[in-house]
């Protein structure tokens, strides 16, 4: 544990810890580009130069110099000064002038450091350098001749995201940041680049142009496009969402977001339901309505359908109140066909550790082995997939895989691809298992088969036959992909007793756009939709009540930990549409029987009341390890299938998105394109 | 002067064979058993004794550099690394060690990897040197079919084997950090500093970087003894012979062994042959490669060639690499020219080197044809000190001493030069 003194503030920092980190632990500010406190350490800026006393006659930099014991730095004295203003001057010689048209203004760090550190004019003489721009695909927009190289992006690839493609080419003044081979940069994490560029070099296409930071609204929020509950800030101006950016949170997504969730923000704005919509009993067409024409005609329609020939279903998308506010309606009317699983998952629900992810995602730091089982983690959790990624990298946990057979970003040992190699794994390694803290992560998607309760059974007895469960550690791991799901399950929104949903007369989509479900549904039955996009449930719908989308509502989600987060309201729902508790509320105030709360509190503290994990925000409530799963069941040797095939079009909102389209054209169906271009 | 029974590279200029049996002749690989028996503390202590300053051009005393290394090797095995990618311009003395005496590489490699409890030794030899290297390569094959080195290297029970690598011709990968990640397989950017090599060098194992010309003296210093060594040159701190070359306006440019401390002007004018038109026509001399700031004539007549001697003129002896410039010679142009080379192979890594040799090329071009200002040579100076001191490695330095030289020495010819374009340009 070294001593050392910054700018006259004694500090005891642990052994290894850079002098620049240990100013920041005592809130010195030392200007920085390259350092980045996740990524490794170039020290090629040479902005974070301070004098350290005793040492050489020169300045140091300070994010790669190690705290010794005693050492004295001073990062306020004139040689530093000198230094740094040196180093600034030498970084803006060929960065262009073109502030006032860069969308990293006002939010740049050379633009900040530039203001303290800068010369007030140049004395450069010479002709400026330009850099060709590169082409790095529908999210990031280059600009490289305000590159000032400091490789973050490059080492954000090789350590984070896990590409190899990108580098420092060429040497000297001629050095550029670019890929090896022109082509786009293919990671479902690389909107992250932009993020922690420093300069205007790499910036958001989507974006571009569109707002400066200061005009932008800035709201605390949480992602719904996977069940990471990935913390986000929501950026809107004039009630439009402009872009979304994430916030720090160690425990999940540290300070990274996929591109789902940062770019599909523009599927917000298309086909959006703006309007109650009625389908006219003769012409089978919809027709738009007013708030009190649908709710009348819902409320009539109520009536006719007998309780046990209703069902509520709820979709990927939905807040824990709207749920909430649903399953009190339809108790109120006595309906108990209730489900969320709609994606057709089958597995048991009466103990909470079978499906949630227990060792929670910071979990993943501490294990020591890994064993994903139908899942593919870079689709339905990427942020997670790079925490794995960490773990192979810093500690070189052995990962195996069991299912579908993908490009993790990290090398694994593929040991099967059906339930039976399972039992096998299971078969070598009982009571044999060298691992402290081994991990096992089943894709929710695993349960989407017939066999699900049997194949849930089977992993639980596969936990604790590989030690996965023990005093203080519990490595049973289900990874959900869809926001709502886990809310929903807390809340018992599913089946009491199972029953067949082709026979319902009468079915409450709740955000429900999911083909495995609607399949299902009857033709002749009574479908109301409430959702926000023109989707496929939209399509079936007899009854359409227009809801809010996740950045227009505030509401409650629980992540696939089981951890409970604040969503919040950023802009209000398009048109006439509603926030979705509250559509539920009028619904049954036109019913008769209105719902026991007047505004959000009143409903947050029910819910509450009624299920205590929604009380404790940012927690996870302790379960207890038990039975689960139809233990006499028996699995098929079907293999194993991941869900999702396409990671930028899984949900309403992305299916909407113009710039996920184009990711689609670009990473997924990039052959295509390809041919295209030939032509 | 050296008296040829202290010379150590009795082969340097080829005039026999540089294969094994010419090279036993000589008297390398004589001993070679012997030596190893009296165990690697004592190597090291002789070696510490005989006060050799390595001779890539940063003078650190060789001894204490291998004594640097862990004690015991525990996991990670030991390296050593000969960087023979000589590059720095005026330099061509490892060069003549590689082609004409091999062998004495060879074997100062084995005994300085049995110092350090290393079993491998990595030569990265400058790409250019194709026919070195290949002659290189049949040294070590020769040594590896007598036993010399390989399994039980000269019987001594020391496994040790040589890889040669080739360098691809960047003068960074000199540097010995971007050496050593261009010998990983990466691209050849020197590393912060700490941890040093020795602590994590090459594949971040302890490693020993040492120059082709330090190595292959190993052999002799320790058959002679150190007190031998340390007994000739300058002082004990100067000590020992030294290869010299000199190039540029003399009148037979060549590479010569000669004690430290020789005087400059004893040197030109005994082994090259006087300067070009004679010792009055001399301008100036670059001492030590391309990276030392240059030397007015008036200095060239008394001063003496080591280390610190050419420290206290505000230059350095860096490799030994004397570049002659007589009266004829554009000093400007000389110095711009080193100016572009120095752009030319900045690995472009970090911020000051990369944009900073640039700029001062830029403006040294200017200069060469006047067309600037006179405050512009003050700035001059100021972009060097923005640069020198605040890069990762010593390219940035090195860059900057030339110009730094140049302004100290001939600021009045550049001004004449200013005024000179600035009175043409009036005029027209």
């Amino acid at each position: 544990m070294p001593k050392l003194t910054i700018d006259n503030q004694e500090i005891e920092v642990e052994a290894g810890t850079s002098i620049i980190q240990a100013a920041d632990q005592l809130g010195v500010e030392i200007p920085r580009f390259c350092y980045h406190d996740r990524l490794s350490v170039p020290a090629n800026c040479r902005m974070c130069l301070v004098e350290v006393e005793g040492g050489p006659p020169k300045p140091v930099a300070s994010c790669a110099m190690a705290c010794g014991e005693g050492m004295v730095v001073k990062t306020q004295s004139e040689m530093v000064k000198k230094a740094r203003k040196g180093v600034m001057e030498m970084m803006l010689i060929n960065h262009p002038l073109d502030c006032p048209i860069c969308d990293q203004g006002g939010e740049c760090d050379l633009q900040d450091e530039a203001v303290a550190y800068g010369y007030d004019r140049s004395r450069y003489r010479e002709n400026k350098r330009a850099v060709k721009d590169k082409p790095f695909g529908p999210l990031i927009k280059t600009i490289m001749t305000r590159c000032i190289n400091c490789t973050r992006c490059v080492r954000f690839g090789e350590e984070i995201a896990g590409i190899d493609s990108m580098g420092q080419l060429n040497r000297g003044e001629d050095a550029e940041i670019g890929t090896f081979i022109a082509k786009a940069i293919d990671t479902e994490m690389s909107g992250n680049m932009i993020d922690i560029c420093p300069v205007g070099a790499l910036t958001s296409k989507p974006y571009a142009f569109k707002a400066r930071s200061w005009e932008l609204t800035k709201t605390d929020s949480v992602d719904v496009h996977d069940a990471l509950g990935s913390n986000i800030r929501v950026d809107s101006r004039d009630g439009e969402v402009l872009r979304v950016l994430p916030r720090v949170n160690e425990d999940i997504n540290a300070e990274w977001i996929d591109d789902r969730t940062r770019f599909a923000y523009d599927g917000l704005a298309k086909n959006r339901l703006d309007k109650p919509y009625i389908k006219d009993e003769e012409t089978k067409k919809l027709r738009p309505a007013e708030w009190p024409e649908a709710l009348a005609y819902l409320s009539e329609k109520l009536k006719t359908f007998k309780s046990d020939n209703m069902a509520a279903l709820a979709g990927d998308l939905c807040d824990a109140e709207s749920m909430f506010a649903l399953k009190e309606l339809m108790g109120s009317l006595g309906v108990e066909n209730l489900e969320c699983r709609v994606d057709g998952a089958q597995f048991d629900v009466s103990n909470k550790a079978g499906y949630r992810f227990n060792s929670t995602i910071a979990g993943i730091d501490e294990a020591d082995s890994i064993l994903l089982i139908g899942v593919n983690p870079r689709h339905e959790g990427a942020v997670l997939n790079a925490r794995i990624r960490k773990a192979h990298l810093e500690r070189n946990v052995p990962i195996s895989v069991i299912g579908e057979e993908a490009d993790l970003a990290y090398p694994y040992a593929h040991v099967g691809t059906s339930p039976k190699d399972i039992e096998k794994l299971v078969k070598t390694h009982k009571g044999k298992v060298q691992f402290e803290r081994p991990m096992i992560i089943v894709g929710s998607g695993v349960f989407q088969r017939e066999d699900g309760m049997a194949l849930h059974a089977m992993l639980h007895d596969a936990a604790e036959k590989l030690g996965c469960v023990k005093e203080g550690w519990n490595g049973f791991n289900v990874l959900h992909h869809a926001a709502s799901r886990m809310a929903a399950l807390e809340m018992d929104f599913t089946l009491i007793k199972p029953f067949d949903l082709n026979k319902m007369g009468f079915v409450y989509l709740l955000g429900v756009d999911n083909e495995a479900t609607l399949s299902n549904i009857h033709p002749h039955a009574f479908v109301v939709y409430q959702g926000h996009h023109g989707d496929a449930g939209a399509h079936r719908a007899d009854l359409i009540l227009p809801g809010a989308a996740y950045t227009e509502k505030s509401g409650l989600y629980m992540n696939t930990e089981g951890r409970v987060q604040n969503g919040r309201q950023a802009v209000d729902p398009v048109g006439e549409a509603r926030e979705d508790w509250k559509i539920l509320r009028a619904v049954s105030e036109e019913g008769g029987q209105p719902l026991q709360y007047n505004n959000l509190t009143q409903l947050r503290a029910k819910l509450a009341a009624t299920y205590p994990a929604f009380g404790e925000v940012g927690e996870i409530a302790s379960v207890e390890w038990g039975a689960f799963g139809d233990a006499k069941g028996k699995a098929n040797d079907t293999p194993f299938e991941n869900p999702i095939d396409n990671f930028y079009e899984t949900n309403v909102i992305t299916k909407s998105s113009k710039t996920m389209m184009q990711c689609t054209a670009e990473f997924v169906n990039s052959e295509e394109t390809l041919a295209e271009a030939a032509e | 002067m050296l008296q040829d029974k202290d010379r150590m590279f009795t082969n340097l200029y080829g005039f026999e064979p540089f294969n094994l049996d010419a090279a036993k002749k000589r008297g390398d690989w004589r001993d070679t058993k012997e030596i190893m028996a009296k165990g690697r503390d004592w190597i090291i202590e002789e070696m510490k004794t005989s006060g050799l300053r390595g001779r890539g051009g940063a003078g650190f005393p060789t001894g204490l550099k291998w004594s640097f290394m862990p004690k015991e090797v525990t996991d990670r095995p030991h390296y050593l690394v000969i960087n023979a990618d000589e590059s720095e311009p005026g330099t061509c003395k490892d060069r003549e060690i590689m082609r004409h005496d091999p062998h004495k590489l060879v074997e100062g490699a084995l005994l300085a990897s049995f110092a350090m409890q290393s079993h491998h030794a990595f030569i990265y030899i400058r790409g250019e040197f194709v026919h070195e290297g290949t002659e290189l390569v049949r040294a070590i094959e020769e040594a590896r079919e007598a036993g010399l080195i390989g399994k039980n290297a000269c019987g001594s029970g020391w496994d040790f084997d040589i890889t040669l690598h080739r360098g691809a011709g960047a003068y960074i990968c000199g540097e010995e950090t971007a050496l050593l990640e261009s010998l990983e397989g990466k691209k050849g950017q020197p590393r912060n500093k700490p941890p040093f090599p020795a602590m994590a060098g090459l594949y971040s194992c302890p490693t020993t970087i040492n120059n082709v010309e330090t190595i292959a003296a190993v052999p002799e210093i320790l058959k002679r003894g150190g007190e031998w060594f340390s007994k000739l040159g300058k002082d004990e701190k100067n000590s020992g012979t030294k290869l010299f070359c000199i190039s540029g306006h003399v009148n037979s440019p060549c590479v010569v062994e000669e004690e430290m401390g020789i005087r400059m002007k004893d040197l030109i004018e005994t082994h090259a042959g006087g300067v070009r038109g004679g010792w009055d026509n001399l301008k100036a001399v670059i001492p030590g490669g391309s990276s030392c700031p240059l030397l007015p004539a008036e200095i060239c007549d008394t001063v003496l060639m080591d280390f610190d001697s050419l420290r206290e003129v505000n230059s350095g002896l860096g490799t030994a690499g004397l570049i002659v410039m007589d009266k004829s010679t554009d000093i400007i142009y000389a110095i711009a020219r080193l100016s572009k080379f120095y752009m030319h192979e900045s690995c472009g890594q970090c911020t000051p080197c990369r944009e900073g040799t640039g700029w001062m090329w830029r403006v040294m071009t200017r200069l060469v044809k006047g067309d600037a200002t006179l405050d512009e040579i003050d700035m001059l100076l100021d972009i060097t000190k923005e640069v020198e001191g605040h890069t990762i490695c010593a390219l940035g330095d090195a860059a900057a001493w030339p110009i730094q030289g140049l302004m100290r020495h001939f600021r009045d010819e550049v001004e004449e030069r200013i005024l000179a374009y600035r009175k043409i340009a009036k005029a027209a």
